[in-house]
């Protein structure tokens, strides 16, 4: 049984839920630094339970699209940035930002959707096929079958099947963000991180999007950030509130909406303060 | 589990074998580059062995000569310099004036587009057609002759696209809110493009006008179709005389030689000695341009990094 | 953005200076037009001259260019072939070697790395073209003779690859701005799903960036084609219509710096001949600019 890590002052964990079930993931401790030294977050202390969604929110530059890249290693890409402390993930206990850990390997099991939609200059049979050709899928009928299943799963199916090789950009702001979920879905990933998926979204397209969320939890765990609190309280079983680096409050999603512990949590969703 | 381990096994296999080919491609394009410079170094080096021997101070005093023991460059660079000279007296204001008119007092209508297209298509044209055009136009129909005077302003006419551009590229480097602050102050557009504008873009345009130099310095061919001699055994007439009006212009109507095209005359002989006065002049020619191009690299970095807006 | 006149301090002759310097400025630019319309009409006159003596069909279809001999022949094909030929195996040589370089400083180098590299490749392009034809034929050719055994000392081949050498900087500067153009958000999708540098490169950039890349290649073909000092030296002045590039031969812009320096005079075929070469020429490498034009703005477009 595994107990949750150390707390940090005036986090509440909530820790009668994961008494009974191994959480996906772990951050224990968790400092990052950008290149120059600036601190961006501090000590964190997080679960993702299984099969759930965990929403982050907070005032801009709070710090959890940092938090949120740190899970598939993305900061990776750009020199001097730096990781303290742990993100374990189960099952397996594996710290991936372990320095013996390859960040691809990583990314190979944690797929990410956007802000902004960003379909490869392709056509939408492509865009969902890459990552099966990047892990060295060959035989078209499988791939074939993985990208319908990946559609199907994003809800996106019916309305491309009968375009799948005319080019992605073609399609709506709504459409090309399904399209990059369904390209995050054909590889069978553990964890799905959001990063903001609707902000760039009208009304319409938002709701289908968030109907998906709702739909794909029982398949994959789902770590999102977002800006627009309802949504949180719409669509997530779990939020944490960040404000500048630290992690103020965590807990069940109707318990942080409608009791929070933190009087700052409180003043945030009251909108006393963005 | 949710996967088995053989499963992850095989997926860091893939990665393993994934990041060997990134490897080895990163390896082979660093070995491409590399090569490309490495050759360039031994041509460069090859031609030094081979002729810096004969850069001594007498090259530079010396004409060129039927025997390489007492060849110099003494015309070509003389030749060089004046012609350059002229160059950049044409080609500086009408360029820069060309640029300015552009980026601050044109308006968008087909007649800048037409423009615009015009000087795109021209810095795309071989220079060896500038020369024919002066060959024609200059030599002939002019009456100017196979002189300084038309070298010059065949090579302003090479180099106009590129100062032009240049000074676009200065003009439109500086923010329209200063733009604003001027003309709000009542300046008019002539009173803020001197006040202001061009003062400020003065670092873009001077690297455009030596990027145009260096070229003008270097390139052969449009010079060698306006008659410019592989063989001169004496200098202009000097610009300053000791007769009134003490001023001489006859120097622009003289016939020359100029470094590349001495260096392509001593190339051309079959005979190794004017082989490496070829490979001397070349050594010369190289620091020239090469020297010219550095400080056009420098300035333009150190203009990008002084002013921040 | 004209300021309104004051109604306290009426300035005549401000504007007229203003207007004078405005004519003035408007007369340099232009000079653009003028310049184009000299050009292309010095070279269609003259053009024509030669026209009237030799008809088109002879130019165009005759295999052998010999002008200055006593029975003069006049197809151009000798000396386009030979520019093909040259910048052809320019273009082998700059083409592999100058997108491995930019696929490399743009996705792979470190930052120390490319700010070496760069400004180092750009200097291969300031090296002038006289003493690319020197290395041409007093270096590259006497090690290409231990190699191919028979090798002419002037031979299409030497003098191709030094063209080579001599615009990798335009394939590679070129190139390397395409794909810096490709956004970072396109190529942060690609790492998010597990692929590694080379297939984020090949994948996705390499083709988001097509259309500049080729208009690169356009316009290192087009300064190749009216490349004329590495040919004058190196590949000799015989026209000779042939493919084998061990072999000499004369390009459209060797052919008119061989009759310039022979000091043609004025008026005669021989002259005139080199005009209608030159329009061969502008009409050549004005097609690449287009086309190189066109592709440029498609890739612009897409972003």
């Amino acid at each position: 049984m595994l107990h949750p890590a150390s707390t940090a002052p005036n986090a509440s964990h909530g820790s009668e839920i994961f008494a009974q079930a191994e959480p996906k993931a772990e951050a224990r401790n968790l400092n990052f630094f950008y290149s120059g030294g600036v601190q961006a977050l501090k000590s964190i202390n997080l679960h993702l339970a299984a099969n759930s969604v965990t929403a982050l929110i907070g005032p801009s530059g709070c710090g959890k699209s940092t938090f949120l890249r740190c899970f598939n290693r993305m900061h990776d890409l750009y020199p001097g940035n730096r990781y303290e402390g742990q993100i374990v993930i189960n099952p397996g206990g594996i710290n991936i930002l372990g320095a013996d850990i390859d960040p691809i390997e990583v990314r190979m099991r944690i797929s990410m959707v956007f802000q902004k939609p960003n379909p490869f200059p392709k056509s939408i049979y492509e865009n969902v096929a890459y990552g099966l050709r990047v892990r060295g899928v060959r035989q078209s009928g499988l791939i074939d079958e993985k990208v319908e299943d990946a559609l199907r799963g994003a809800a996106l199916w019916d309305e491309v099947k009968d375009r799948l090789h005319q080019l992605a950009f073609n399609l709506s702001g709504g459409q090309q963000q399904r399209l990059c979920i369904a390209r995050a879905l054909a590889t069978d990933p553990e964890i799905l991180l959001f990063d903001e998926p609707t902000s760039a979204l009208d009304p319409i397209a938002t709701d289908s999007i968030e109907d998906l969320i709702g739909h794909l939890k029982s398949k994959v765990t789902i770590l999102i950030v977002t800006h627009n609190m309802h949504q949180a309280a719409r669509v997530s079983n779990h939020t944490a509130f960040m404000h500048m680096g630290e992690l103020i409050e965590f807990g069940p999603t109707d318990v942080i909406f409608t009791n929070p512990k933190v009087k700052r949590t409180e003043d945030y969703i009251t909108g006393r303060y963005g | 589990m949710s996967r088995p381990d053989p499963q992850i096994q095989a997926v860091r296999a893939m990665i393993v074998a994934h990041k060997r080919w990134d490897h080895i491609f990163a390896l082979t394009a660093l070995a491409a580059m590399l090569f490309c410079v490495l050759v360039l170094l031994a041509l460069i080096l090859s031609m030094v062995v081979d002729g810096y021997h004969r850069i001594t101070p007498d090259f530079f005093t010396s004409f060129p000569s039927r025997m390489a023991e007492r060849s110099g460059i003494l015309s070509a660079w003389v030749g060089s310099l004046l012609v350059i000279s002229v160059t950049i007296l044409a080609a500086v204001p009408v360029g820069v004036a060309a640029g300015i008119y552009l980026e601050i007092y044109a308006k968008r209508n087909w007649l800048m587009d037409l423009i615009e297209i015009n000087i795109t298509n021209l810095a795309g044209v071989p220079p060896i057609i500038y020369g024919l055009l002066a060959l024609s136009l200059f030599v002939h129909t002019w009456g100017l002759g196979e002189s300084v005077l038309t070298a010059g302003l065949t090579m302003a006419l090479m180099i106009l696209p590129v100062v032009i551009m240049n000074t676009r590229e200065a003009i439109r480097s500086i923010p329209q809110s200063i733009h604003e602050a001027a003309y709000a102050l009542g300046a008019t557009k002539g009173q803020a493009t001197r006040d202001h504008l061009l003062p400020y873009s003065k670092g873009g345009i001077l690297t455009g006008v030596i990027i145009g130099t260096a070229t003008a310095v270097g390139e052969t061919a449009p010079l060698i179709v306006i008659g410019a001699l592989t063989f001169i055994a004496f200098l202009p007439p000097a610009p300053i005389t000791d007769v009134f009006p003490f001023v001489s212009f006859a120097w622009l109507f003289d016939p020359f030689t100029v470094m590349p095209i001495q260096m392509f005359n001593w190339v051309s002989r079959p005979q190794p000695a004017f082989h490496e006065l070829a490979a001397a002049a070349g050594v010369v020619l190289m620091c020239i341009t090469l020297a010219m191009n550095a400080l056009a690299i420098w300035l333009r970095y150190r203009y990008r990094k002084r002013i921040r807006w | 953005m004209n300021p309104t006149r004051s109604r306290f301090s009426p300035q005549p002759a401000r504007h007229v200076k203003e207007r004078v310097v405005h004519s003035l400025l408007f007369l340099s630019a232009m000079s653009a037009i003028a310049i184009t319309l000299a050009v292309v009409s010095i070279l269609v006159l003259e053009s024509m001259s030669f026209f009237r003596e030799v008809s088109l069909r002879e130019f165009l279809t005759d295999t052998q260019w010999t002008p200055l001999f006593a029975d003069p022949r006049y197809g151009v094909m000798p000396l386009v072939g030979a520019t093909l030929v040259v910048t052809s195996i320019g273009l082998l040589v700059a083409v592999p070697l100058g997108t491995l370089a930019a696929l490399y400083l743009g996705e792979f180098a470190p930052s120390r790395v490319r700010e070496f590299f760069k400004p180092t490749l750009e200097m291969l392009s300031s090296v002038p073209s006289v003493v690319y034809g020197y290395f041409a034929l007093l270096l590259v050719t006497p090690l290409l003779q231990q190699i191919i055994p028979g090798l002419p000392g002037f031979n299409m081949l030497s003098a191709g690859l030094v063209i080579g050498v001599s615009i990798v900087p335009f394939v590679s500067s070129m190139s390397e701005d395409a794909m810096r153009a490709v956004p970072m958000d396109i190529r942060e999708g690609s790492y998010a799903m597990g692929a590694t540098r080379l297939q984020t490169a090949r994948y996705v950039v390499f083709p988001a960036a097509l259309s500049g890349i080729v208009a690169a290649y356009i316009l290192a073909m087009s300064v190749a084609l009216g490349q004329t000092m590495i040919v004058a030296i190196a590949a000799g002045q015989q026209a000779n219509l042939t493919l084998d590039p061990t072999q000499p031969a004369a390009t459209l812009t060797a052919y008119i710096a061989q009759v310039a320096i022979g000091d043609v005079a004025h008026g005669t075929i021989a002259y005139q001949s080199i005009f209608a070469v030159g329009l061969v020429l502008l009409l050549m490498t004005l097609v690449l600019n287009i086309l190189g034009h066109f592709m440029r703005r498609r890739y612009r477009e897409s972003y």
